[in-house]
């Protein structure tokens, strides 16, 4: 059996760049198409709503040849009735051939990979782990930087809530970046993250002021959420001072990352500048996610 | 040397070396408020050359498994336990932090997977530091530290 992939939390760089270098030979005949998933049967257990990640993996899966079954919402499910996520995954373990999870609690990818004869791959457990979004964010930066070593990136915006950058985070420690840690007071990264990142011993600053983070190698901007606010007013104030213009730019081309869906935090005028990666670095999801699914299958590639 | 103030027992257990202060959790964690038949001697804050001041607990007719043990390194790591026969110390040990904690515990994050009704899980931890205490659940990464254990612990009791 193939291996599923839960956290990258236990992963070495080496293991990382091979998922990378499989992804590469993925991304080269991802158009035309392959078979090698042929008769596989991908079961896509969405318990909160995606669309990017449900999406890329199920054209991943399409890609290779295989099918997809699964749902996007536990409405009308019978985890609707009360059913636990335990006796949904020993279910649906039955029927197909991988597991892809997606949960609003953290921890459930783990728990559905103890209760599962089949690999799992977590596709995002509540303010958790995100670990295919971290692989296809590094595939996109290594992609444009070559070497990751020694540069500087800036993550920005909700570090406290958001998966993406907890994933994110640790894994680009293993790659010798500098990190510039960029948020509002409230929403700063957890202790939980700092002490992993301590444990790299990797470079980083924390600031609450945007324009520090401008010569960076690497803007990565998060969605900060209205619901983390007590007042809508303070929302407001605090989301427009991270706010991502060509005006604030300047002459500066870092490159400009965001793991999607954006509201205002990248203005549209900086959509068209070569720098700006965002939609780029959603489309690696799919040769990043073919990569997977052909490791968890133990398909060899 | 000044005269103890507590008697010796015949049989059972003695946990010296618990800190000061700490004795009435392990009482409750070895669930022996609801044991009417064994009788506990309890010592609060008395001197100790070790630790300056220390709690005993003195249970007669009683043993502890490794579970216990484990549970009270979680509350009282410099703790010895004294296995007493006929008014002798027949064995004595200090008790050993575990390094990883299973059943013992829930999560305290609201939103880990095992806190979610009915799944059919225990909480799974693992001791990252001895002193301070602390410890990760092996599910949704969230660290508790010594306070936060012990107020698990009582809560559970």
């Amino acid at each position: 059996m193939g291996k599923g992939l839960i956290t990258l939390r236990d992963y070495s760089r080496k293991e990382i760049e091979e998922i990378l270098s499989l992804a590469r030979v993925m991304a080269r005949d991802q158009r035309t198409g392959t078979d090698i998933a042929k008769g596989k049967i991908l079961a896509a257990l969405f318990f909160e709503p995606s669309t990017r990640t449900r999406l890329s993996f199920e054209t991943a899966m399409l890609r290779l040849g295989g099918k997809v079954i699964g749902f996007s919402s536990s409405e009308g499910t019978s985890v609707g009735k009360g059913e636990t996520l335990a006796d949904t995954v020993r279910t649906v373990s039955q029927y197909a051939d991988l597991l892809v999870i997606r949960h609003p609690r953290e921890g459930a990818a783990q728990l559905a990979a103890e209760f599962s004869s089949l690999p799992v791959i977590n596709a995002g457990d509540g303010s958790g782990n995100h670990p295919t979004q971290t692989l296809l964010d590094l595939y996109t930066m290594i992609d444009h930087l070559k070497d990751l070593e020694g540069k500087e990136i800036a993550l920005v915006g909700d570090l406290r809530y958001g998966r993406t950058t907890h994933s994110l985070a640790p894994a680009l420690a293993l790659f010798g970046v500098k990190l510039i840690l960029v948020s509002p007071q409230e929403l700063r990264i957890k202790n939980e993250i700092k002490v992993e990142l301590d444990k790299h011993g990797v470079k980083l600053r924390e600031t609450e002021d945007i324009t520090e983070a401008l010569d960076a190698d690497v803007l990565y901007i998060t969605r900060i959420q209205k619901e983390r606010f007590p007042d809508a007013a303070e929302y407001a104030k605090v989301a427009g001072s991270y706010r991502i213009d060509r005006q604030l730019l300047g002459k500066r081309t870092p490159l400009i990352m965001h793991p999607l869906p954006r509201v205002d935090e990248i203005a549209a005028d900086v959509d068209d500048l070569v720098t700006a990666v965002y939609f780029e670095q959603a489309g690696n999801g799919v040769p990043v996610r073919m990569a997977l699914i052909v490791r968890a299958l133990g398909l060899g590639g | 040397m000044e005269q103890m103030k507590i008697n010796r027992i015949r049989q059972g257990t003695v946990i010296d070396h618990i800190g000061a202060g700490k004795a009435l959790a392990v009482f409750h964690l070895l669930g022996l408020k609801n044991d009417q038949t064994t009788s506990v001697t309890m010592a609060i804050r008395v001197p100790s050359r070790r630790m300056r001041i220390k709690d005993i607990l003195k249970i007669e007719n009683r043993y502890l498994d490794p579970t216990e043990t484990a549970m009270i390194a979680l509350i009282a790591p410099q703790a010895t336990i004294n296995i007493i026969t006929n008014y002798t110390l027949e064995k004595k040990e200090r008790v050993k932090l575990p390094t990883h904690l299973e059943g013992l515990l829930r999560c305290e994050n609201p939103n880990c997977i095992t806190t979610a009704l009915r799944e059919p899980v225990q909480g799974k931890f693992t001791v990252i530091g001895d002193s301070p205490l602390r410890i990760q659940c092996d599910y949704c990464l969230t660290i508790i530290a010594t306070e936060e254990v012990e107020r698990l612990f009582l809560r559970k009791i």
